[in-house]
């Protein structure tokens, strides 16, 4: 069973939160519930976290008092989006040069670096949320054998487009930033563009795959 | 046009910062201390959401190749326009080739230069503020630097603006209303909090202030899922050194948060040099919007 909660993050931000037994289902009905409240006046921002929703409002804005009975309102009457009908596919050139650490997984994992690729590219994922970076994504669904400790130390420059395992979760760079996750390859899509109508290639909901190529087309 | 002679260690482009975007990973970003650019824009007839520069740690000089009202805001930093002072909160006329001087801080830490016309960059997702994490926006998503020229706006020159401003007072006292997980500390650490001086620490930038002092105890270690953070907000990682997320903060976070920084005292807190020491005084919901509206009333337009 779900338990239900709604609180203040600061005096213009509450958060609906859904603990216990929670996964992919309840997180549909958070992104629904995120379209919703991005379409009310006086809202400023809408963020889905795991199995969370944030809303912050403009200050400015009329009477919020009521946002917490607001948000739990919304989540009894909320229902989960339908199933993604997005596929994204990332052509990722792993190992060498663009994926430094994919012996690294391997010796951890015990597994060979064929084994790490072919696990990582058979798998689903499903696109959680976004933060860290801008169009950086939080994906569900890696094979738990490619698990691998974050390093230690965090690199102070990784390449964009770096496709990496940091502990039960696997993500992509989408611009040049300091990181602590293994770099196992690399895409050459552009994960975020300011200039584009949708700047995030990946949304919450989105199902990616990772189609293995042998070399990167930049 | 204006040109970077010399520019403080860190000189960024901001406005009031991007809205809107985060649900994509994209950080506010913009002043550090809002309300001094919006004093300043408006000392020189802009628009509030007009871009001007944030200059932490000058000395700086920067020539202004046109006729043009400036104001410098925030921090005072003895700045000089050619030979003669000029004050904070005050409109300056500026005769193309003058150059202004700022030397160290001696009180606040972040000097605004709002110029007529504000500066002109592109808009990137609305707003001409520098991510200097994601490097997009202002010049080139970086710090200004030697040699840099920036253009400016067409001027309205609305001189029905005011010639000077009073600016609000600069203190060490920062009002907080407690986080979601305030109650999951131990009780000698809620009363540590609003009881001891936090000093703010030289690992302290844009994105967060890393604070030190006694370190705070998690009693119940539920487990936390990220969820959206904001500046303001007050996570306190496994050190038990609380950090204060400031402007360019990150999306998302995972940490315990025992308080957050009201939004009227965001811009005071900007305003602290590493090294220094800060208060939590506490503050309700209530108080805290009572307090922004004040701020509102006070030096809106």
């Amino acid at each position: 069973m779900n338990a239900v909660r709604a609180y203040w993050l600061s005096e213009t931000a509450a958060v609906l939160d859904i603990s216990g037994d929670t996964g992919v289902e309840s997180q549909r009905r958070i992104w629904s519930l995120a379209d919703q409240f991005r379409a009310r006046a006086g809202v400023r921002e809408v963020v889905p976290g795991m199995n969370n929703l944030t809303v912050e409002m403009d200050p400015a804005a009329l009477q919020f008092d009521n946002l917490l009975d607001v948000l739990q309102a919304g989540w009894g009457a909320s229902n989960a989006a339908p199933a993604a009908s997005r596929r994204i596919e990332i052509p990722v050139h792993y190992g060498g040069p663009d994926g430094i650490d994919l012996d690294e997984v391997a010796r951890h994992t015990g597994l060979s670096r064929e084994q790490v690729i072919t696990l990582h590219s058979a798998g689903e994922y499903t696109v959680y949320f976004l933060g860290f970076l801008p169009g950086f994504a939080y994906l569900g669904g890696m094979d738990q054998r490619l698990t691998t400790p974050r390093r230690s130390e965090p690199r102070l420059s990784v390449p964009a487009g770096s496709v990496a395992i940091g502990g039960e979760q696997t993500g992509i760079y989408p611009s040049v930033s300091p990181g602590g996750w293994h770099l196992i390859g690399r895409t050459s899509l552009t994960l975020f563009d300011p200039a584009r109508d949708h700047p995030s290639l990946l949304m919450p909901g989105d199902t990616v795959r990772f189609m293995r190529v042998e070399e990167r087309h930049d | 046009m204006i040109s970077i002679l010399k520019p403080a260690v860190q000189t960024t482009i901001q406005d009031l910062g991007r809205r809107g975007f985060r649900h994509l990973g994209v950080g506010r970003c913009g002043a550090m201390d809002p309300l001094s650019l919006m004093l300043g824009n408006r000392l020189v007839g802009n628009d509030e959401e007009a871009a001007g520069l944030e200059l932490c740690m000058p000395p700086a000089r920067i020539r202004m190749d046109v006729e043009c009202a400036i104001a410098l805001t925030g921090a005072d930093c003895s700045a000089r326009l050619d030979d003669t002072p000029v004050d904070v909160g005050r409109r300056v006329i500026v005769q193309a080739g003058q150059t202004l001087q700022l030397s160290v801080a001696r009180v606040g830490f972040r000097a605004y230069l709002c110029i007529s016309g504000g500066v002109d960059v592109p808009q990137v997702l609305g707003s001409r503020s520098t991510d200097l994490q994601a490097r997009m926006g202002g010049l080139e998503g970086r710090l200004l630097r030697r040699g840099d020229v920036l253009k400016l706006l067409p001027s309205k020159m609305s001189y029905r603006a005011p010639e000077g401003l009073s600016l609000p007072q600069i203190g060490s006292t920062i009002r907080v209303i407690p986080g979601p997980e305030f109650a999951s500390f131990a009780p000698e650490s809620r009363d540590t909090l609003y009881k001891t001086p936090w000093k703010v620490t030289m690992q302290s930038n844009r994105m967060g202030y890393r604070l030190e002092g006694p370190a705070l105890v998690i009693q119940d270690t539920q487990e936390m899922r990220s969820r959206a953070v904001f500046p303001g907000v007050i996570q306190v990682p496994p050190s038990g050194l609380p950090i204060v997320l400031m402007a360019d903060a990150q999306a998302t976070g995972g940490y315990p948060t025992i308080a957050s920084v009201v939004a009227a005292d965001q811009w005071r807190l900007a305003q602290i040099a590493p090294g220094s020491w800060i208060h939590f005084e506490p503050c309700t919901r209530a108080a805290a919007l009572l307090a922004l509206q004040e701020q509102t009333d006070l030096y809106a337009h």
